[in-house]
């Protein structure tokens, strides 16, 4: 579990983010949503620490990231794997050394447990026998699910994605969203999701962060998205003149 | 813009304390340090052969240029070539290049790096990244410079050598004669303390050029050739301080 209090980041003169209060819980997939722009990956670079917010606090269960030195910071990100907006696969490595290279830092394992837990891990996100091809020589849809493997293989107790299915087909986006649901009930992950993708939020939406101009908009669960009457959400939510027509035809 | 220059110059200062920390795994690093002494080491040696076969031979042919007709002995070419390039050539000359084809390098690689969130994917992993990137590029250079600076000054001797004797400006024994006289062991002290100076000049400078990189190709452009730039005014500087330091 999460829990960021109280928020505020400001670029300069820009407030991007004017006081963010939210609980992102355990065995969830948690979601960011929001406009582009709207600060959804300063949000989730906050709660990694790579970002410092100008007030507030992130806290790591009972551990507050905020006031954490940098040695207790890197003791709670031996907990955490992230798939990056872009990746960040290392291109000069195979698929292999990508999905090892934390291992390789942090673990006692021998040479075979890792090449082991590596092909488990590609298993795991169907991209068995991949195991010597670089990052350039795979689909953009193949290189998110190497990133997820990266993200999994030290079995972290928190898991982040920045935008996992921008780019991709809505199938392709339906595939990577369900793995990332299921390795989430798996191992009782806190996992926290950026999107702006529909598909995924009426998917996987347990616990959704709808952020607009800087302020938490409106909290909910997939469930209540299509009852509720939140003004922003709708705007949001039904932004395609065709799901408008669509949800009023419904009515 | 001056006053940036200090805010740079501190923030490199306490960078360095981030460099020399406890490794998380020793086995990485150590390949990692094994990789970057291939690199400098062996993938620099022809420039550097290259550049201190000529500055030998230039050396020698100029010598003989401005001794003819004085009294000066003719040995002493032997003793002026292996001073020159033990106590300022070699080591200022070859550094000056490694900090061009090293630094470059480094810098763009890190540079790279930083702009692909690489460094980053590394940090939220819990990788102390400016130890693990950093102090392997460090160690490399301060082990494997120094062992070409020495090769650069018994390669331009060699030079100079080759350059006066079988062409006729100079007698073999000559040259022999002069190359043994006048030794001084400390100079050749001298000579690795420059070449340890410059080599931890050039590879800090160029690294924190790459790791702190911001924007986007222009400004890894940029920031590469400011790790070569930055680096040679200060082993120029360097060089100086060193000079009076240890002569004066
Ligand atoms: N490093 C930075 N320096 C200055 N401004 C920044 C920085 N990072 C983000 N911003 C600003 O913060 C705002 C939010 O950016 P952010 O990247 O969080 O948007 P986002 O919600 O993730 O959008 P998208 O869905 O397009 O990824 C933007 O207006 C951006 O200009
Ligand atoms: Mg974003």
């Amino acid at each position: 579990m999460i829990r960021v209090e109280n928020i505020i980041k400001t670029f300069g003169k820009q407030e991007v983010l004017k006081g963010i209060s939210f609980l992102f819980e355990a065995g969830k997939t948690n979601l960011i949503i929001g406009k582009s722009g709207s600060g959804k990956t300063v949000l989730l670079k906050i709660l990694i620490g790579l970002l410092h917010p100008d007030s507030g606090s992130v806290w790591y269960e009972n551990n507050n990231l905020t006031t954490s030195t940098k040695d207790q910071l890197r003791q709670i990100r031996l907990q955490c794997g992230m798939l990056f907006q872009g990746n960040a696969l290392f291109d000069s490595m195979t698929i292999e050394e990508n999905i090892r290279f934390p291992m390789d830092m942090f673990s006692h394992k021998t040479a075979k447990e890792k090449l082991h837990r590596v092909n488990d891990c590609l298993e795991r996100v169907s991209l068995a026998g991949i195991n010597h091809k670089y990052p350039s020589e795979i689909s953009g849809g193949m290189q998110k699910r190497v990133g997820i493997a990266r993200a999994i293989v030290l079995n972290p107790k928190f898991l982040f994605c920045d935008e996992p299915n921008s780019g991709l087909d809505p199938k392709t986006s339906i595939t990577i969203d369900n793995l990332i649901s299921s390795i989430t009930k798996e191992n009782n992950i806190t996992t926290i999701i950026n999107t702006h993708d529909m598909n995924s939020v009426m998917e996987i939406g347990e616990n959704i962060c709808l952020l607009d101009n800087g302020y938490l908009a409106w909290q909910g669960q997939k469930e209540m998205v299509l009852s509720d009457q939140s003004e922003v959400l709708h705007d949001f939510i039904f932004a395609s003149p065709f799901l408008q027509k669509l949800v009023e035809s419904a009515k | 813009m001056n006053l940036q220059i200090f805010t740079h110059f501190g923030k490199f200062i306490l960078w360095q304390k981030q460099i020399f920390k406890r490794p998380e795994n020793w086995s990485m690093y150590y390949k990692e340090t094994l990789r970057q002494m291939y690199d400098i080491g062996i993938g620099s040696f022809p420039i550097v052969f290259l550049i201190s076969i000529f500055i030998g031979a230039v050396t020698a042919v100029q010598f003989a240029y401005q001794m003819a007709g004085t009294l000066i002995p003719r040995y002493y070419i032997g003793y002026i070539v292996r001073d020159m390039t033990i106590i300022e050539l070699a080591p200022t000359i070859t550094c000056l290049v490694l900090a061009g084809k090293v630094g470059s390098n480094m810098a763009a690689e890190l540079g790279g790096m930083r702009q692909k969130e690489h460094i980053d994917a590394m940090e939220i992993m819990g990788v102390n990244t400016s130890t693990y990137l950093i102090l392997p590029k460090l160690i490399g250079s301060l082990v494997m410079i120094p062992v070409l600076v020495c090769a650069a000054a018994i390669i331009g001797i060699a030079g100079a050598y080759l350059a006066s004797v079988p062409t006729g400006f100079f007698m073999d024994d000559e040259f022999i004669t002069g190359l043994r006289s006048f030794f001084v062991p400390y100079n050749v002290v001298m000579m690795f303390v420059k070449a340890f100076v410059f080599a931890y000049i050039l590879t800090s400078v160029a690294s924190y050029q790459g790791y702190f990189v911001r924007g986007g190709s222009i400004e890894l452009g940029a920031a590469s050739t400011r790790a070569v730039v930055y680096s040679n005014i200060l082993i120029l500087l360097a060089d100086y301080v060193i000079a009076l330091l240890l002569t004066v």
